[in-house]
This record gives C-alpha cells, sequence and structure tokens, in this order.
C-alpha cells in the first residue's frame, strides 16, 4: 500500500504532466489496487520475470485493447447513445466522427482507430464540393484530431482505391504536418493505381506517414473489412482485439540448456502456452467479469461485435533469440546476415504459428477461435531487445538482403508484422523508385511496409511517431503536449532510436511506473 | 521510349562477357525508379570532374571479365523490386556487344522480361551503335558536359559534336529519356552559355527532361586549380539561366 500511495503522489505531483495525462495514469493505476486475474504459479513467475508481458494493460481490463468501430455504419444508422442522427453533409459527418471518437475507448483511453476515411466520408463528398473546400474542411478536422487526441497510436486508414478523399488526406498532412493520426494506405496490385502510392511516398517523405500494408493479403485473412490501427495492428472492422500479450524470446532463449532443434520442442512450447493462459486470463476478465461486450454502447447498438475480436499474441527479441541459440549451438551466424542464422529464424516462428494455431481460446471468433499472431514492436523499457521479428538497428544488411531475411516471416502474423527500413535523402527525388519497392515487397509476400528517410523530422520509434522538436523539447523541459511523446522518449534513451526527447503526444506501450 | 522488341534476339548469348567494374543491386539515382545498375570498364572521355575516375583506363584486367550469364542470377535476386536495369560506366557504348547481350538476355527471361532496360552514356557512340542497340533498349541518359566546344575540350578531352549529333539522333529515336549537366562552378555555369544551352535542347525537345547536377568532389581527383563544388543557391541559379520553354528541370 505504501508504494501504490508513493507512485499515485509522484504522478499527481510530477509537473511534467499535464492534468489529463495525470488523470489516465492516475486511473490506470487504480486498477492495480484490485487482484490480478488468477494464473498459475509458472505463469505468474513467467510475468515477474518479464519473460511474458501483459503490456502493462492493468489488474482488470474493463476495455478491449483495440476497438474498430464500424464508422460506415455508424453515419448511416447514427449513434442512440450520442444522440446524433445520420449526418446529410460533409459538415455534420465530420462533427459526428469527432463527438463519436470522443466516445470509443481503448487501453490508451483514445481511439486507435478513426475508419477508413475515404470510405466513410465518401457518400458526403459530392461534385459540388471543391478540391479547396475539402482540404478546408479536412484541415478543420485534423487539427482537431491531433489537439483533442493527442496520441500517435490514433490512426486511420486508406485505399485500396483511388479517391479525391485519400488525395486531399495527402494534401492536408504534407501541408500540417502532425504526427497525430497515424495513417495506413492499402495498397492492391490490381486496385491501387501507382500515382496514389506515389502520393503517398511523397507524404512519408514530409511527415513519415503512410505506413502500407499488402491489401489482398489482409482480404484472405481477415476478410474485406479490415483495418491497421494503432501501430501495425491490422484487425477486424467491427471488431478487434481483447489484449495483446507478448513473449520474448530472447528472455526465453536464456532460460534454455539444450541444441536450438530442442528449444523447438521443449522452452519454446512450455513459454507460448504460458503466454496464452495470460491472454485466457485477460480476457476472461474483460469479457465475464467486467462485461465489456454486454454494457458498452458500441456493442450495443451493433458497431462492434465479440464475435469479430480475437486477442494478439506477440513475439518479439526474434532476433536476440535466434543468435543465442546458434551461439549454442556453436556457430556464430547472425541474424539478418547468415542464411542458417535466418532459415532456422522463420523455423521458429513457424514453429510459433502452429503452437498459437493449436490453443483454442475462449472469445476468440474473429481468429477462428485462436490468438493472431504479432510481431510485437517494442515498448519504451526494452533494453538490450529487439523489437519483433527486426533485425537489430544498426545491424541491418543493406536493402536487398534485409528486404529477404523479413519477408519470409511475414505472411504468419496475421495482426502486423513492421520492419522499419530506412531511406537517405537520395530517395526524395526518385519517389517512383520507393514506389517500386513497396510493390516489390507486397510481391515477394511482405504483409506490412514502412519507411523512414534519415533526414525526417519525423522519426518512428517502436510504431508510432514522434517530432524530433516534440523529442528535444522533452530533454529539455520533462513536458508533452502528446502523450506518446514520453514514451518514445523512454524507448529512444533505451534504443537510441534518435536522439533523446519529450511531448504532448501519448502512447500506452509505456511501463506507467 | 517505345523500342519495338520484336527483333531483340533470341540466340544464347549469356556466354557473351563484358568488363564490368561494379554492379549496384538498388539504385535510385540511375533512371527511373529502382534500378540494378551495371557499371562498365573503360572510357573514352577523361573528365576533370569524373567521380569514378577508377572506371576510365580500357587496359583492363581479365579479372574484370564478365558474362552475362555471371550476372542474370544478381538481377533476378533482385527483380522483384526493380523496374529496370540501366549500363552505366565507364563508358557503356564501348562495349555494344556485351550491352546488346544483356539486354537481350534480360528480355527473353521470364523473370525478368518487365525490366526495362537503359544506358547512361556520354553520348559519342556513332549511329552505328545506337541503332544496333535500339531493339533492345527503352531509353538512354546522355551526359551533356558543356554547350561550348571550347569549354567541352577542356573538361573531357574530346569534341562535344558527337554527343550533340547522339541527343538529336536518340530523340528522333523516342529513346531519349533524360540529358544531363554536370555544373562546375565557374567553368560551365556562365549564364549566358546556360541560356543558349537551354535554347538548343529546347529546339530538340520543347518538354526535354533535364537533370542538372552538381559536380562533388566525393570520388573526384585532385585538380589545379581546385574544382569548386556549387552551392545549393548557384545550382539554382544555374537552373534559372538555363530554363526555357517548358524544359522539365531537376536539380541534384
Amino acid at each position: 500500500m505504501h508504494e501504490f500511495q508513493e507512485r499515485a503522489r509522484s504522478l499527481v505531483q510530477d509537473g511534467t504532466l499535464s492534468y489529463d495525462q495525470k488523470l489516465r495514469r492516475l486511473a490506470a493505476l487504480a486498477t492495480e489496487a484490485l487482484p490480478y486475474p488468477a494464473l498459475s504459479a509458472d505463469c505468474q513467475e513467467a510475468l515477474d520475470k518479464r519473460v511474458i508481458c501483459d503490456m502493462f494493460e492493468g489488474h482488470a481490463p474493463y476495455t478491449a485493447r483495440y476497438i474498430l468501430p464500424d464508422y460506415e455504419k455508424a453515419v448511416r444508422q447514427g449513434l442512440a447513445y450520442l444522440e446524433l442522427p445520420p449526418p446529410t453533409n460533409l459538415a455534420d459527418a465530420l462533427a459526428f466522427l469527432q463527438v463519436m471518437y470522443a466516445n470509443v475507448p481503448s487501453v490508451t483511453t483514445y481511439p486507435v482507430y478513426l475508419g477508413d476515411l475515404d470510405k466513410v466520408l465518401a457518400p458526403f463528398v459530392t461534385d459540388d464540393l471543391t478540391d479547396d473546400d475539402l482540404d478546408a474542411a479536412l484541415r478543420r478536422f485534423w487539427i482537431g484530431i491531433d489537439r483533442m487526441l493527442p496520441d500517435a497510436f490514433v490512426h486511420l486508414d486508406l485505399g485500396p482505391h483511388d479517391s479525391r478523399l485519400a488525395r486531399s488526406i495527402f494534401r492536408v498532412e504534407r501541408s500540417l504536418r502532425q504526427s497525430v493520426p497515424n495513417i495506413t494506405l492499402k495498397v492492391d496490385p490490381d486496385l491501387t493505381p501507382d500515382s496514389l502510392v506515389d502520393d503517398g511516398v511523397r507524404t512519408v517523405f514530409e511527415t513519415g506517414k503512410p505506413h502500407f500494408v499488402n491489401h489482398p493479403m489482409m482480404v484472405a485473412d481477415h476478410g474485406e473489412r479490415y483495418a491497421a490501427v494503432s501501430c501495425y495492428n491490422s484487425l477486424k472492422i467491427g471488431g478487434g482485439a481483447h489484449t495483446l500479450v507478448r513473449l520474448n524470446l530472447k528472455e526465453a532463449a536464456l532460460r534454455h540448456a539444450g541444441t536450438a532443434d530442442e528449444f523447438l520442442t521443449t522452452t519454446l512450447p512450455r513459454y507460448v502456452e504460458l503466454t496464452a493462459e495470460l491472454a485466457e486470463a485477460r480476457i476472461r476478465s474483460l469479457v465475464e467479469d467486467q462485461h465489456f461486450y454486454d454494457t458498452h454502447w458500441l456493442a450495443v447498438e451493433g458497431l462492434i461485435d465479440i464475435h469479430r475480436f480475437s486477442a494478439m499474441f506477440g513475439i518479439f527479441g526474434l532476433a536476440e533469440c535466434v543468435n543465442l541459440l546458434m551461439q549454442h549451438d556453436g556457430h556464430d551466424g547472425r541474424y539478418g546476415h547468415d542464411d542458417r542464422t535466418n532459415a532456422y529464424a522463420v523455423r521458429l516462428v513457424e514453429r510459433v504459428a502452429a503452437l498459437v494455431a493449436d490453443r483454442p481460446m475462449p472469445y476468440c471468433d474473429g481468429g477462428n477461435g485462436r490468438c493472431y499472431l504479432h510481431s510485437q514492436s517494442g515498448i519504451d523499457l526494452d533494453e538490450g531487445v529487439t523489437a519483433g521479428c527486426r533485425i537489430p538497428v544498426g545491424d541491418e544488411p543493406d536493402l536487398l538482403q534485409h528486404l529477404e531475411t523479413c519477408a519470409p516471416h511475414h505472411h504468419l502474423f496475421a495482426s502486423g508484422i513492421s520492419d522499419i527500413f530506412h531511406m537517405d535523402e537520395t530517395a526524395v527525388r526518385n519517389p517512383e523508385a520507393m514506389v517500386d519497392i513497396i510493390r516489390g515487397a507486397f510481391r515477394q509476400g511482405m504483409r506490412d511496409f514502412t519507411f523512414n528517410l534519415d533526414s525526417n523530422e519525423f522519426v518512428r520509434i517502436t510504431g508510432y511517431l514522434v517530432r524530433k522538436s516534440d523529442l528535444a523539447a522533452i530533454e529539455a523541459t520533462g513536458a508533452a503536449r502528446h502523450s506518446s511523446d514520453h514514451l518514445a522518449a523512454g524507448a529512444e534513451a533505451n534504443f537510441h532510436l534518435t536522439q533523446r526527447a519529450v511531448k504532448r503526444i501519448g502512447c500506452h506501450e509505456r511501463d506507467p511506473r | 521510349m517505345s523500342a519495338t522488341l520484336a527483333d531483340a534476339a533470341t540466340g544464347d548469348v549469356s556466354a557473351i562477357t563484358g568488363f564490368v567494374a561494379d554492379t549496384i543491386t538498388f539504385s535510385n539515382v540511375d533512371g527511373p525508379g529502382n534500378r540494378f545498375v551495371v557499371f562498365l570498364q573503360g572510357c573514352n572521355f577523361d573528365c576533370v570532374a569524373c567521380h569514378n575516375p577508377q572506371t576510365i583506363p580500357l587496359a583492363i584486367g581479365e579479372h574484370f571479365r564478365t558474362s552475362v550469364a555471371d550476372l542474370l542470377p544478381r538481377i533476378r535476386r533482385a527483380a522483384p523490386f526493380l523496374r529496370g536495369i540501366t549500363v552505366s560506366g565507364g563508358e557503356a557504348t564501348l562495349q555494344p556487344d556485351f550491352v546488346h547481350a544483356l539486354f537481350s538476355a534480360v528480355q527473353a527471361d521470364p523473370e525478368l522480361a518487365r525490366l526495362d532496360c537503359f544506358v547512361d552514356s556520354n553520348g559519342t557512340a556513332d549511329d552505328a551503335t545506337w541503332h544496333r542497340l535500339a531493339p533492345v533498349t527503352h531509353g538512354t541518359m546522355i551526359d551533356l558536359k558543356c554547350f561550348d566546344p571550347d569549354i567541352h575540350e577542356q573538361m573531357t578531352g574530346q569534341s562535344n559534336a558527337p554527343v550533340l549529333h547522339s541527343i538529336e539522333l536518340l530523340h528522333g529515336m523516342g529513346l531519349l529519356y533524360e540529358v544531363r549537366l554536370l555544373i562546375l562552378q565557374g567553368v560551365n555555369d556562365d549564364p549566358a552559355l546556360l541560356r543558349r544551352t537551354g535554347e538548343w535542347l529546347a529546339s530538340v525537345d520543347p518538354a526535354m527532361r533535364v537533370k542538372m547536377i552538381a559536380f562533388r568532389a566525393h570520388g573526384a581527383r585532385p585538380h589545379e586549380p581546385a574544382l569548386v563544388p556549387p552551392s545549393h543557391e548557384a545550382l539554382e541559379a544555374a537552373a534559372a539561366n538555363l530554363q526555357v520553354a517548358d524544359l522539365q528541370l531537376c536539380l541534384v
């Protein structure tokens, strides 16, 4: 109790946190006064030792982690809970969405999904509306999003079809250069014209957004109604993820005595099951104890459906894991640089995928009764361990080798995988070259593609974006307007992803302590 | 850039060899999109500002000898991510048989046939060489070191007459993708000269794509007096002087 009080006191007295940031962190802290969902002794120990991780979602989950409301349905039928009739023009639709966003929960307290806006708003973009009108309206809306939802995990989707809305959104993005909202462009070789991908690439040069996803691969896993939300989480629209748990493969490898082959049949299955146990306990707490899906207005009005939810089973630290296990076997190859090590990494991930596919999970109809596999992109406190299946920062091989190392993993991660490719300044003068690489990545079976310009003001931390200038301000003052900026500062200090920094934009992937 | 490829060689050309200095798997500065680049050894110019002077000598060792068959697996590996391939140099057109064989082999390979084939050249090849390469070539990028013949000779040791002729010829054949001007401060950036250059280029093609490249000391040999890399402002001023008609200028 004394420690609890100390943490509460340090939050309320922290001069670098805004009122809202204190409020949200105190709420997260409060659930720690409740007992944790019941776990076996082995599972509890693995959690305490951080071999497995609950992403600090709290002791009593009372919202799904990631929620993807069906906004198209919402604007068609109106919202009873919020007393909003269906909008009939663009101005009303934008006001409608702004109100709705403020009432969509998530583990961050901010909505992680704002809709496939090109589709949601399409009925309201009439021929009499000029591009200038459209840009002006979206510009006001965009500023509202950044200031009222100051969290870099706030995310919207566009594509795969071209549209006036997608083009306008990219123009507004380039002119405003905000870190919120984050954006995904869905890319289909048959449906998405090069010129739209090119427009996306030019927008990355200015703002670090959008992220690109392989539309046909996503549709094969989730159906047409899917979206990428938060950072690199691909889930069903009208559904989402109850929770995200993750397994630190490096820590698992450190607890293994034996060959790399034996790891796949002994230590790995043991920790996969402990991770699954943690997921199941948290799902049951959310569904059976807190009754989230019976009571929340989004469920009551049919804008989410528990049958379109699953949970996310994350892994990270693959690079350190396979390097350690290869060393055990007397082989000194490095992940990303050595064929044998890379081939073993693929076998290991395939084994995880098979184990997760064999583990029934309650309330996970969205994933056919199983968790979605996810390559988890890190949180601010991770130190000495690399995100997901990435190659360690600074050890990346040449671009082709990098792509070849990553591509074989992507099809296994239905709920997303991220590899961030760094481009030098020459890329800016030849956006077509980036279009070729993105098209090629998807042709080679990659699911997600993100790139950064080395010179960019915007930096991807684990997956979300921060501005270097905001980080510099945190360094100087300790305060930030975006809640995710604080996370980025922690991640930067541990990962050396940029230089250090502070912020206004928030993110949930944070140790609350 | 609508070369018909109907008469591309169909025989086995994979054993044909050339002198290859180096290859680059991904390049975004050697033509449209992302490209695999083959740098051929040997050049008939001796430019003061050359940033790859080691590729100039023609007296080449056997260790440079590379067959088409050696290159194809390297290109296949990168192919999913490529728009095309570019041969550069050195001076690629000094080895027309090899270039022809490489392009023919790429176009005959089911995995590679969608790639386009470009030549980056100093423009000194004769008409017969261009006509020989045309059926297997989709585009060319020609360096114009200087429009003024005397300055050109000082810079390269050669006349610019064949270069100007190649630019006209290739444009007429639909094979001119871009002309490149390397800007050396105080050497070829005189405003009146650039204006004449722009007028001549626009007389060939009013909408010509022209890449203006600022000289960079990196890689170049020492020179007396020292060559000066133009500032960004100087490059922009040079572009303003060059701009005529609808010339599409790109500054690098």
